[in-house]
């Protein structure tokens, strides 16, 4: 069995006037260590998929298992890292990095070295007594990041973390944020509008049509681009390739809509 | 290079000179305006333009004041009065906080409320002024009362709000860690909320001053509101200005209190 396991999962909004069908019957299993992405259009369900996976969400049918055990019993095993970085501005970005291990009380002295070292691994040395509003927005995503990694969770969730950055930027962090999921082995799954980060950063791509929201096709990215980081993969001949059937797949999506 | 740098320095100098010269040209003017006022308001008063004994003057409220001072009566009314105003304004905001708060955690009693509230809040708080004395006797408790009665409803509507307003992606980063309710209100709700509780702190400076001295024109035993109800009765209006001119004082200085806190609270934002 993989190390996460999404079996048959649906969920309906419910409001008093309508029900809208998010997700229809979603199945697909992740291995440890692995990065996949979710490309769709807009409204396809990824945030309630990522939402249902960090438990914040009961699914209206189906299971998550997280290394065998239903999501009830794994509370909390999943970093999640919003569309924003949602640092807290009332607070420094040391006490911003702390806070997940403060609201698990797990914060002590050694896992506190490990926040700031981390930090540290990160680029962003020095500006521990700083406030977020001081900070650029790359730093700001970055501090987020070691928020998120800083209770080292077992797999990490990423709903569209770099489309608020400036194309620069955004090169920049998926390179480093890559890089240190390699480096501490964390099982991702990026949600993301961006073909070629999708490619450049993932091991499997799983493409969602909208109304409900199911899985359409899944891309298997060719072994020589995994290996390479996104920036090279980019460079990557097999890259373009494999971007094209991708793009005619969500074209036809939206046509046949 | 280094001449650009001291063509800089000496615009920066020039900026700041303006600046200081316009700062002193309005300092000028406000004190223009209040000496004039004053000296009008006596000169009017002396060639019987206005009614002295309607109008009062400046130099027979100083008199009065001076004389008051020295036989410790105003000391007196007035400490009276500040005690009955911080207690009503402390008591009304924390209260009001602590219902906004309490309203947030059960959200079934919000809703159940709602209704209450509003007619609660719509009505003139001071007409209630009666009641409380007979229900808590004419004296300190039911002025209080009537400071605290007057900003409790309003804070608890507007921090209540403030509650409700809170980005709830702050929260869903929160939940994430697995974050009970009470520490998202700790880390979260309480402190994204603070600068509408301090200015509801600057609205209700204003409001307990107006419940407690209707509190005082009710009760009419000690304070400055009874000050100027006696003096009202007893066709003294020098009596009537001067505790005015106290009260204005006093709140101005209340008001300043809550801006210094504020700007304290609110460095970082
Ligand atoms: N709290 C909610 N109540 C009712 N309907 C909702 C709620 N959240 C999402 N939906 C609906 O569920 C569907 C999927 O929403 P979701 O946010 O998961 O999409 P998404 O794929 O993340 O879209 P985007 O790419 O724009 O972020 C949408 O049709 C949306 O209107
Ligand atoms: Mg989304």
């Amino acid at each position: 069995m993989g190390f996460l396991v999404v079996d048959r999962v649906s969920h309906t909004y419910f409001t008093e006037k309508t029900a809208v069908t998010a997700l229809e019957n979603i199945s697909f299993t992740v291995e440890k260590g692995e990065f996949v992405s979710f490309l769709g259009p807009s409204g396809c369900g990824k945030t309630t998929l990522l939402s249902i996976i960090a438990a914040l969400i009961k699914p209206t049918k189906g299971t998550v298992f997280v290394e065998g055990k239903t999501l009830d019993c794994a509370r909390a095993s999943a970093g999640y890292m919003l569309q924003q970085d949602y640092l807290f501005p009332w607070k420094t970005i040391e006490e911003n990095i702390l806070l997940g291990l403060k609201i698990m009380g797990t914060l002590t002295e050694t896992t506190k070295k490990r926040a700031l070292d981390l930090l540290d691994y990160i680029g962003l040395k020095g500006v521990e007594t700083h406030y977020p509003s001081q900070l650029s927005g790359g730093m700001r995503q970055r501090a987020a990041l070691v928020r998120t990694l800083a209770t080292n969770p077992k797999m990490l969730l990423l709903d569209e973390p770099f489309s608020a950055l400036d194309h620069q930027t955004k090169l920049k962090l998926e390179e480093l944020v890559w890089q240190t999921l390699k480096d501490y082995e964390k099982t991702a799954l990026l949600v993301t509008h961006d073909i070629g980060e999708a490619i450049a950063m993932s091991d499997r791509i799983f493409l969602f049509s909208t109304k409900p929201g199911k899985i359409v096709r899944t891309f298997i990215v060719p072994d020589e681009l995994r290996r390479l980081s996104p920036f090279a993969a980019r460079q990557h001949p097999q890259f373009s390739a494999l971007f094209q059937s991708i793009w005619k797949e969500l074209d036809q999506l939206e046509t046949n809509k | 290079m280094k001449q650009t740098n001291e063509q800089i320095h000496s615009f920066h100098q020039q900026y700041i000179a303006s600046r200081k010269k316009e700062k002193r040209l309005i300092r000028f003017f406000q004190l223009a305006i209040f000496v004039s006022f004053f000296s009008l308001w006596e000169v009017a008063s002396r060639q019987h333009w206005v009614d002295p004994l309607l109008f009062s003057s400046p130099s027979a409220i100083w008199d009065l004041f001076v004389q008051k001072l020295a036989d410790n009566s105003l000391v007196t009314h007035t400490f009276i009065t500040l005690l009955e105003t911080l207690l009503g304004f402390i008591i009304g905001t924390v209260a009001g906080a602590c219902f906004g708060a309490l309203l947030w955690w059960f959200p079934r009693l919000a809703k159940t409320l709602d209704p209450y509230l509003v007619v609660f809040n719509a009505m003139p708080k001071v007409a209630l002024g009666p009641i409380l004395i007979v229900a808590l006797g004419p004296g300190f408790t039911s002025i209080i009362a009537m400071g605290v009665i007057i900003s409790v409803i309003v804070t608890t509507i507007v921090v209540y709000s403030a509650f409700q307003e809170v980005d709830a992606n702050y929260l869903k980063v929160l939940k994430t860690f697995g974050a009970t309710r009470y520490q998202c209100f700790k880390e979260a709700v309480l402190p994204s909320s603070f600068p509408t509780i301090i200015s509801t702190l600057k609205v209700n400076v204003g409001l307990s001053w107006v419940g407690v001295i209707t509190g005082e024109f009710l009760v009419s035993k000690l304070g400055l509101g009874y000050m100027i109800i006696y003096g009202f009765q007893v066709f003294n209006f020098s009596l009537v200005l001067m505790s005015l001119l106290v009260i204005a004082l006093l709140s101005t200085v209340m008001y300043q209190a809550v801006s210094i806190i504020e700007k304290k609270l609110m460095k970082h934002r």
